[in-house]
């Protein structure tokens, strides 16, 4: 079947099976590794991707159910002013360790300030509640967040 | 690799369905776990797919005298309509996570039939019906109906979920509670959702419905029934012998996320603190005014 997309800004056609996951699609037919598969069930946003702006986890969303969608990756997402300020504020914050689950959370976090550009703390766990993390115990990513929200103020 | 199907309209999809029987996939969150294989390998569905998380006709929200819900409504989209009651909202909210929520949808919900279905509870206590439509007709069942046990539903071949209904209630008090291991993504150990209405310090309507119990959704009209009509100090008395009947009727399993011994406890709770600190003190407070 054949899906289009637009990919980090984009137009693509897949021509695939429409039952494989979208985690695959990025990983090995575009070399988007950013995307990483944690548990690969929907549970720990390893994986996470906007689809036409909305947080998703790509390794349970089928290629057939994201045509006509617009998708955006870490790869995509790096190339943005919003990108730069939640890096910096990231390692402000000190809420990078092992690195792996750190792009799900920057996506987690773009979905976040783009819907609430001041959220409080009790907005932030709640966006972020479907991303693990094993290193950092949160607090620092949390903070991260909040940095980026007080100092990314023209940019969301 | 199976064959798949995108159809662009509802009519579209049913022939579909009758025609070869292909698996309805809206948001995908519960199949595309279900059918997971190794990294980079195609799921395994063995049996074609028809996609309908976009069809048009099974994303609307109305209401006109009762409350009908697209089946491929996503609970993002639930959570942002203001037509759905805040009540709702507060079960929806409870849901997995954001990411999920954007994709899951209530109609996936319901056909999954999971004992620990998170929208279950509520839809049993509001007395929701599916509307099932197939090519030459549809007909509607009320939820306990439809669901026959887990994972099992009484949907047929050729018919596809695509409403589900919510007669209007004349309810005034609520409580929900999921009991998880964490806030977010927690499969439910326990869920229960009561409602009630209170008139003039009377309990003139009550409802009581109990997840990840029993193979299905538990809720006992007769056991309601005891309830109705009593006032705070007959309420009281009766607690004990309502939670007694529910104790005989919910049959938990132990498996990874509890244990039978805890669910059946923390159920029986729940049904004793709904009716003692929220029914019994909103009562009390009626008659004093």
């Amino acid at each position: 079947m054949k899906i289009r997309i637009v990919l980090n800004g984009k137009p693509a056609v897949i021509d695939t099976d429409p039952t494989r996951r979208l985690l695959d699609i990025l990983r090995n037919d575009y070399n988007l590794t950013g995307v990483k598969e944690g548990c690969g069930e929907g549970e720990c946003g390893a994986c996470s991707v906007l689809i036409d702006g909305r947080i998703a986890n790509s390794c349970i969303v089928p290629a057939g159910a994201v045509e006509g969608s617009e998708i955006i990756t870490i790869e995509g997402y790096r190339e943005t002013a919003r990108y730069r300020a939640l890096r910096d504020a990231f390692e402000e914050a000190g809420a990078v360790q092992c690195g792996f689950c750190t792009p799900g959370f920057i996506m987690a976090a773009e979905a976040l300030l783009r819907e609430n550009a001041n959220p409080g703390e009790d907005d932030i766990r709640r966006a972020l509640s479907g991303n693990l993390c094993r290193c950092t115990g949160y607090s620092m990513i949390i903070d991260a967040v909040k940095i980026a929200s007080a100092g990314g103020k023209e940019l969301w | 690799m199976v064959t798949a199907y995108r159809p662009d309209c509802l009519h579209e999809a049913l022939r579909i369905r009758e025609e070869t029987g292909a698996i309805p996939l809206a948001g995908g969150t519960d199949l595309m776990v279900a059918k997971k294989r190794r990294a980079g390998i195609s799921t395994g569905f063995n049996e074609p797919v028809v996609f309908i998380g976009g069809l048009t006709e099974l994303r609307a929200v109305s209401m006109d005298g009762m409350l009908r819900i697209g089946s491929a409504v996503t609970f993002a989209d639930l959570l942002a309509d203001s037509v759905i009651p805040d009540i709702f909202k507060n079960v929806f909210l409870e849901i997995a996570s954001p990411a999920v929520r954007n994709r899951a949808t209530i109609g996936g919900n319901v056909c999954n039939a999971s004992p620990a279905g998170d929208t279950l509870p509520l839809l049993y206590a509001l007395d929701a019906s599916v509307v099932l439509e197939r090519v030459d007709g549809k007909r509607i069942l009320p939820i306990d109906e439809f669901i026959t046990g887990p994972g099992e539903t009484r949907l047929q071949k050729k018919e596809i979920l695509i409403e589900i209904r919510l007669p209007p209630a004349d309810l005034n008090t609520f409580f929900y509670r999921k009991i998880g291991t964490r806030r977010g993504y927690s499969c439910s150990k326990a869920s229960f959702f009561g409602s009630a209405r209170l008139m003039e310090g009377r309990l003139e309507e009550v409802r009581m419905a109990l997840g990840s119990v029993a193979p299905t959704v538990v809720r006992t009209k007769e056991a309601e029934k005891r309830l109705m009509g009593k006032k705070d100090r007959d309420l009281e008395i009766l607690v004990p012998e309502v939670v007694a009947i529910y104790e005989k009727i919910i049959t938990p399993i132990d498996d990874q996320r509890s244990t039978a011994c805890y669910r059946k406890n923390v159920s029986l709770r729940l049904i004793r603190h709904f009716l003692n600190e929220h029914v019994l003190p909103e009562m009390r407070r009626q008659t004093k005014q």
